[in-house]
């Protein structure tokens, strides 16, 4: 497992990896490994049938919105950059860098990226507002056919008006992060990733 | 209700005497009643007074015939009766397990014999326990047992098994030896061998009473499964210790040998356990390859083999608890594949219905024999016994739990341990091991009254203040203050996500070796063991078993496709002006999200004891994928381009399906009701009417699943092999998405599923929709290509899908 991904895998590619997601050596080898796994297809990038392949995310409620934010604009593929760069959201925060200075751009996983990956999750025309019938997709996925289009149409009128500030009725991704303030999104949205 | 319970107590009342006077006739009469001949003298109570003359006996009782099987019946009545008596009472079930109440009818039951002075009934011995009893338990929980949770935590268990067990005997033993060196409580007799065997036999976890109590209380997984899989994987060191600390116990003096052959006892007991269970497993896999044509037998082999290692690993004194468990585990796989469905679905149902009634039969007789049987007390003693069982599990959780955090993923919090500690109930394994005492050993009624204490007062105390404790510890964590509806929301979602990502990068420690077992399992064991090997996966298998099993279960309950909710609905509605929510209404809206939203699934506890394992939650969720990908297709219009309906050109060899494509291209054109799209590919099988009464065309040619499956045929004929599945669609994305008209490979048709014929509901489909996760050879192609592929298909004709392989009677109703 080890020695294929890392001939695999050029050294120069890893210190790359490293310094855009901040993962470290053996987590980016032991991801490489995952990924090529994953990648039945052996040409380096991942399809969006490699990630339904995976027996779990068929039966999460919001798995195919997850295998979504792996790829980016348009795109079919997925390589190994870009899944890393999805998965570094997850990173968990280190506390030293959460005081770095503000003109470094912002890493992967902070807080504000990690909203903005959730938001990401319910705004698919990406125009940067969940309105109320996203919201409805949303919701109507995450929960059982107990609960009537009536019932979710309520809470999902209630949860806009919680949040909506400026009477637009959607939900902005400000007005996200202001919802979701006293959330500790740095622990819910981090994952440990194994060495 | 009231009266309906009274009746149920005087039915239980009546059966109770009918058992007394039945034991009765049988123990008092030295003669047995048979014919009312008149040779003999008139018998008391059973025949009419004895006739003047010989003539043919119209009437005559023969009671010690069918003594044996009528009490054995009616005590497997009594106590599922006695079961069914609780369930009216939520009010009691709610606090007690139903485990206590079924040894408190026990003791009742009990006390009735006793005081008629009857012995214990003749079928309660610890044979009958350990032979007939025990294996249905273990077997039912060693088959539905979650395996890929096991063996994530196989470490942990195997950990607080065999070093828990070895602890907590050992503890025990020594400092029960300690207080019988006190001369005050008059128990210096008992030397240590003896103590330790005690120990041993008062240390093990018991699975029956494990799996009572903690199914009631709702406790994550990983908890769930370490508790329960030490109490199996205790068996081992168990048997070993037993016989290693009776030998010894009999004999004066302890050598180093004697440990030596001890440990090396420990080994062959458990590794031979498990080597006779793995053998076993493979030849029920390897029968089950050859049951094409006796079906109706299939059940009986999962059984029998799995019987025959219990049996067999107590022939040699091996574990036997393992070598079911180990069969169980490895059988289902390979056998789940095999069989029908309707084998499939026999034997979970038998296997639960035996394991219940051993269940209560087994809490039962611990009260029945709690009450009748010899008992000797000693205050010290057991008081200290309970003491010290307390004390030595806590301390041995957490000991043991500070070492395996270090090499856990998820490591052990204090709350956990606690759990843990708790829920480590003694049971019924405990007492009949201290029955199994000879008689011969001193003190032997000593150790069998507080075996019994000790269980009575774990199952009791402990089993009904766990949940109470645990809700505390709960609650108190949890932080209900910040929960508005979008925190709510939100945090759920991203529960999810994190579920989904950590799944997808395959967060367990033991991925490599699952990894390398897979790719063994593919390459030879499937060949062997299943037949017509096809390359599927758990989620194929359980896709098949959800659609099949779940057809009419579907259709029953809230009329499925109107049940769900129809996006397209939603997207007309038009925005409402906001209103103002009332708190009650927020309130009861913060409760029905928490209820009906799903739990992360890593949370959940999928194994249940008195139910088989809940598929609901991936039903709807597959359903409603399918749902929404139906429509989200038609939306985008992709079906009206001639492709699709070349796309749906037959292969050469099947004919008679033209009619039938083309009824399905004409439906596809005029509707806007996802329910006839979905109907119109559905081929229900003839043997199901009430399926056709779902599909609304008439014209639609019920045709054998066969033709369905090679209708697969030509989506494969995509000659550039990639699976193109359109999972986008889900959640109504591709609604916006397609309206849109964004990207190219968002854009997909998907094909309705039709490989295995038997769809009635959207969710069905859905399970299709896993295979093609698993399985290359579904192609979808996308709408761009299918000119492409149409172009090929027709030079591509060979390639034929692995489904259709499979044999037809796979799909016989």
């Amino acid at each position: 497992m080890g020695s294929r991904a890392s001939t695999l895998l050029r050294d120069e590619e890893i210190e790359e990896i490293k310094k855009e997601t901040g993962f470290s050596h053996s987590q980016i080898t032991r991801l490489y490994s995952r990924f090529t796994s994953l990648d039945k297809g052996e040409n380096g990038t991942l399809c969006r049938e490699d990630f339904q392949r995976i027996p779990e995310l068929a039966i999460n409620p919001l798995g195919d919105r997850i295998i979504n934010t792996f790829f980016p604009e348009g795109e079919d593929q997925v390589n190994f950059r870009g899944f890393m760069r999805t998965l570094a959201h997850f990173r968990p925060i280190d506390d030293h860098e959460k005081n770095k200075d503000p003109n470094v751009s912002e890493p992967l996983n902070s807080r504000n990226n990690k909203l903005l990956f959730a938001f990401r999750l319910y705004d698919l025309d990406k125009d940067d507002k969940i309105s109320r019938d996203e919201l409805l997709q949303v919701l109507r996925m995450m929960v059982g056919v107990n609960i009537s289009d009536d019932q979710l149409g309520s809470i999902a009128d209630r949860t806009i008006q919680e949040a909506d500030q400026d009477g637009d009725s959607s939900i902005s991704f400000t007005e996200f992060i202001k919802v979701l303030e006293k959330v500790d999104v740095e622990q819910k949205m981090s994952i440990r990733f194994l060495h | 209700m009231g009266s309906l319970s009274i009746w149920r107590l005087t039915l239980v009342v009546f059966y109770i005497v009918v058992l007394i006077h039945g034991s009765s006739a049988a123990y008092g009469n030295g003669k047995t009643p048979t014919t009312s001949s008149p040779g003999q003298p008139s018998n008391p109570v059973h025949t009419f007074p004895a006739p003047k003359k010989e003539y043919l006996p119209v009437f005559q009782m023969n009671y010690p015939r069918i003594q044996i099987p009528f009490e054995i019946t009616l005590w497997i009545l009594l106590a599922s009766l006695a079961k069914i008596g609780f369930h009216v009472y939520h009010k009691i079930t709610v606090w007690v397990p139903e485990c206590c109440l079924l040894i408190t009818i026990g003791l009742i039951v009990g006390g009735i014999m006793y005081s008629v002075h009857e012995e214990s009934p003749a079928v309660l011995t610890t044979d009958v326990f350990f032979l007939y009893l025990l294996p249905p338990i273990v077997l039912d929980a060693g088959y539905f047992m979650p395996t890929r949770l096991f063996f994530e935590n196989c470490g942990t268990v195997l950990w607080f098994s065999v070093v828990g067990t070895l602890w907590n005997s050992i503890g025990i033993g020594i400092s029960l030896f300690g207080i019988c060196q006190i001369e005050a409580f008059g128990i210096q007799d008992i030397n240590l061998q003896e103590n330790l065997l005690f120990g041993t036999i008062i240390s093990t976890v018991d699975p029956v009473a494990v799996l009572a109590v903690f199914e009631e209380v709702n406790i994550n997984e990983q908890l769930y499964i370490v508790v329960f899989g030490e109490s199996l994987y205790n068996d081992a060191i168990t048997v070993a210790l037993y016989s290693l600390f009776k030998y010894i116990s009999q004999m004066d003096q302890v050598d180093s040998i004697d440990i030596f052959l001890g440990t090396a006892d420990f080994f062959v007991v458990g590794f031979g356990g498990i080597m006779f269970g793995l053998l076993f497993g493979f030849v029920a896999a390897f029968t089950t390859r050859f049951t094409a044509n006796t079906r109706e037998l299939e059940p009986v082999f999962v059984f029998m083999y799995s019987y025959l290692a219990y049996l067999i690993a107590e022939l040699f004194s091996l574990s036997s608890i393992m070598a079911i468990v180990t069969c169980a585990l490895t059988m289902k796989y390979y056998v789940e594949e095999n069989v029908s469905q309707r084998s499939c679905t026999t034997i979970r149902h038998f296997l639960k219905m035996w394991s219940s009634v051993s269940e209560t039969l087994i809490f039962f007789f611990l009260g029945v024999t709690t009450v009748t049987s010899k008992h000797e007390w000693n205050w010290a003693y057991i008081g200290f016994t309970l003491i010290f069982c307390i004390v030595w599990r806590g301390l041995g959780v957490l000991v043991l739990a500070q070492i395996i955090n270090n090499f856990r993923t998820i490591p052990f919090t204090f709350k956990d341990q606690f759990s843990m500690a708790y829920g480590g109930l003694r049971g019924a394994i405990c007492f009949s091991l201290a029955f199994l005492l000879p008689n011969t050993f001193p003190r032997r009624n000593l150790f069998t009254t507080a075996a019994i204490a000790v269980i009575i007062f774990t199952v009791f105390i402990q089993g009904i203040t766990i949940r109470p404790l645990i809700d505390y510890l709960n609650v108190r964590r949890t932080n209900r203050k910040l929960m508005t509806i979008n925190v709510e929301i939100h945090s759920r979602a991203m529960e999810h996500t994190i579920a989904g990502i950590e799944d997808l990068c395959g967060q367990w420690s033991h991925y490599y070796w699952k990894d390398k077992f897979k790719k063994i399992n593919d390459r030879f064991l499937r060949k062997v063991l299943i037949k017509d090997n096809r390359p599927q996966s758990s989620i194929v298998s359980l896709y098949k078993k959800l659609e099949l099993q779940n057809a009419l279960v579907l259709l029953d309950s809230n009329g499925g496709i109107s049940g769900a909710p129809s996006l397209t609905s939603l997207q007309e509605q038009k925005p409402t002006k906001p209103e103002t929510f009332l708190p009650e209404e927020v309130w009861s809206m913060q409760e029905l999200l928490s209820k009906n939203m799903y739990k992360i699934h890593e949370r959940t506890l999928t194994y249940t004891r008195h139910s088989l394992p809940n598929e609901i939650r991936t039903k709807e969720i597959l359903l409603r994928r399918h749902s929404t990908i139906r429509k989200s297709m038609r939306k985008a219009g992709t079906w009206q381009t001639p492709a699709a309906a070349k796309y749906y050109s037959l292969p050469p060899t099947v004919q008679n399906l033209q009619p039938r494509l083309r009824l399905r291209k004409s439906s596809l054109t005029g509707d806007d009701d996802g329910d006839d799209d979905i109907a119109s590919e559905i081929n229900f099988p003839p043997a199901r009417p009430r399926l056709q009464l779902r599909a609304k065309e008439p014209r639609r040619a019920l045709q054998p699943p066969r033709n369905k499956l090679e209708t697969v045929n030509e989506v494969r004929t995509d000659s550039r092999r990639t699976p193109m599945v359109d999972y986008e669609n889900r959640g109504g994305s591709a609604m916006s998405e397609n309206s849109k008209g964004r990207g190219t490979g968002t854009k997909r048709a998907l094909t309705p599923m039709r490989q295995f014929g038997l769809f009635n509901e959207q969710g069905l489909k859905n399970k299709e929709k896993e295979d093609q996760m698993e399985m290359e050879e579904f192609r979808y192609t996308p709408a761009a290509n299918r000119r492409e592929e149409a172009r090929e298909e027709a030079s591509d004709s060979e390639t034929t899908h692995p489904l259709l392989n499979r044999p037809m009677h796979q799909y016989k109703p």
